[in-house]
């Protein structure tokens, strides 16, 4: 078959064969397999905790995150009550960096948990096929002829062989997609550690580098918009500077 | 025949499945080399459903794939590597 599937099958199988270690004594061969096929299995068992690390890493950050949103909104809504408009301005962007980050995250998780899903799945397959291994061994070191039992071997060393070879391509693909989200948590962290989330009233009212990154990565109408909306509340509310400053919840963010 | 559907498992397809599936497979090739993204999303879809609707080869079954075919979230750019570069896994 010299489609895709015939071409996918070719390079599959190549790796099948590279697993089956044939050694002369059919003896060692059955046992040689059955070792080498447990030691794979704990490859896969440490590659599913790679995954789970990662989707723990992204849900702390998540939660740190909603924090964040929450701390700046209440920042923004203090400042404004205070009629700092700039530092309402630096909150509200920050808050909406911080947002989008936020945002991103969320499909990121739910994939890794699906990925998290599917190799459980699959080991528990390939422990299958090595316990279906382990079983055909005996009856096959049972064999009067060698030849019947090398043919034997073969047959049941390939079945698990491509078991093994399939898992191995499922794992790597989950590392493949996982390798991406790590390199964007890290750079999530990189900006909370430049303070890009960090309590703005430290840091007094001189722009440094991230407010001008700032002001080119956030959306300017959204913050626009959200000032607007800010200082109507508060001037429906009579001025009442003071009730704000004991930090009431945001309504819309808050969740 | 017994068909692996990479990261997945086993199935079996038979009769005149064999020669649609041989069928689809030409097409979705053909819809790669042609740039056609939405037909080859189409084709390898249906390639999936049919070898899926085979039934699923038991665990403690050891046998050897006669087709294996590539994961089912296969994208149309990872199809595209399979004939001209190195393929999906590299080795």
């Amino acid at each position: 078959m010299p489609g895709l599937s015939g071409r996918f099958s070719t390079v599959i199988k190549a790796k099948v064969s590279k697993l089956l270690d044939r050694a002369e004594d059919p003896q060692e061969t059955l046992d040689y397999s059955y070792a080498k096929q447990q030691e794979l299995l704990q490859n896969v068992k440490k590659g599913i905790a790679d995954v789970v690390t990662s989707k723990k890493r992204l849900q702390m950050q998540s939660s740190k995150l909603e924090q964040q949103v929450v701390k700046l909104d209440t920042q923004a809504r203090q400042a404004m009550s205070q009629g700092n408009e700039e530092l309402a301005r630096m909150a509200l962007e920050r808050k909406t960096l911080a947002q989008t980050e936020l945002q991103g995250l969320d499909p990121q998780i739910k994939e890794l948990e699906g990925q998290q899903e599917s190799l459980i799945a699959k080991e528990k397959q390939l422990r299958q096929k090595i316990e279906a291994f382990k079983t055909k061994k005996e009856v096959i070191k049972a064999q009067y002829s060698a030849a019947e039992a090398q043919v034997q071997i073969s047959e049941a060393a390939t079945g698990v062989g491509e078991e093994m070879a399939d898992v191995g391509m499922a794992m790597q693909r989950a590392v493949d997609k996982t390798e991406t989200m790590r390199a964007r948590a890290s750079a999530v962290e990189e900006l909370e550690a430049a303070g890009a989330f960090d309590d703005i009233t430290q840091l007094g009212s001189g722009e440094d580098d991230i407010d001008r990154e700032l002001h080119q990565l956030t959306s300017q109408s959204a913050v626009d918009e959200e000032m607007a909306k800010m200082k109507a509340e508060l001037g429906a509310g009579g001025g009442a500077a003071g009730e704000l400053g004991a930090g009431e919840k945001p309504k819309e963010e808050a969740q | 025949m017994i068909v692996r559907i990479a990261t997945e498992g086993q199935y079996r397809v038979e009769g005149e499945n064999e020669a649609r599936l041989n069928e689809l497979d030409n097409e979705a090739v053909a819809a790669v080399e042609a740039g056609d993204e939405a037909r080859f999303t189409e084709v390898f879809g249906q390639i999936i459903e049919l070898v899926r609707g085979g039934g699923a080869l038991g665990g403690d079954e050891l046998e050897e794939s006669q087709i294996i075919l590539p994961p089912s979230d296969l994208t149309f750019e990872e199809a595209g590597q399979e004939f001209t570069g190195e393929g999906l896994i590299p080795d």
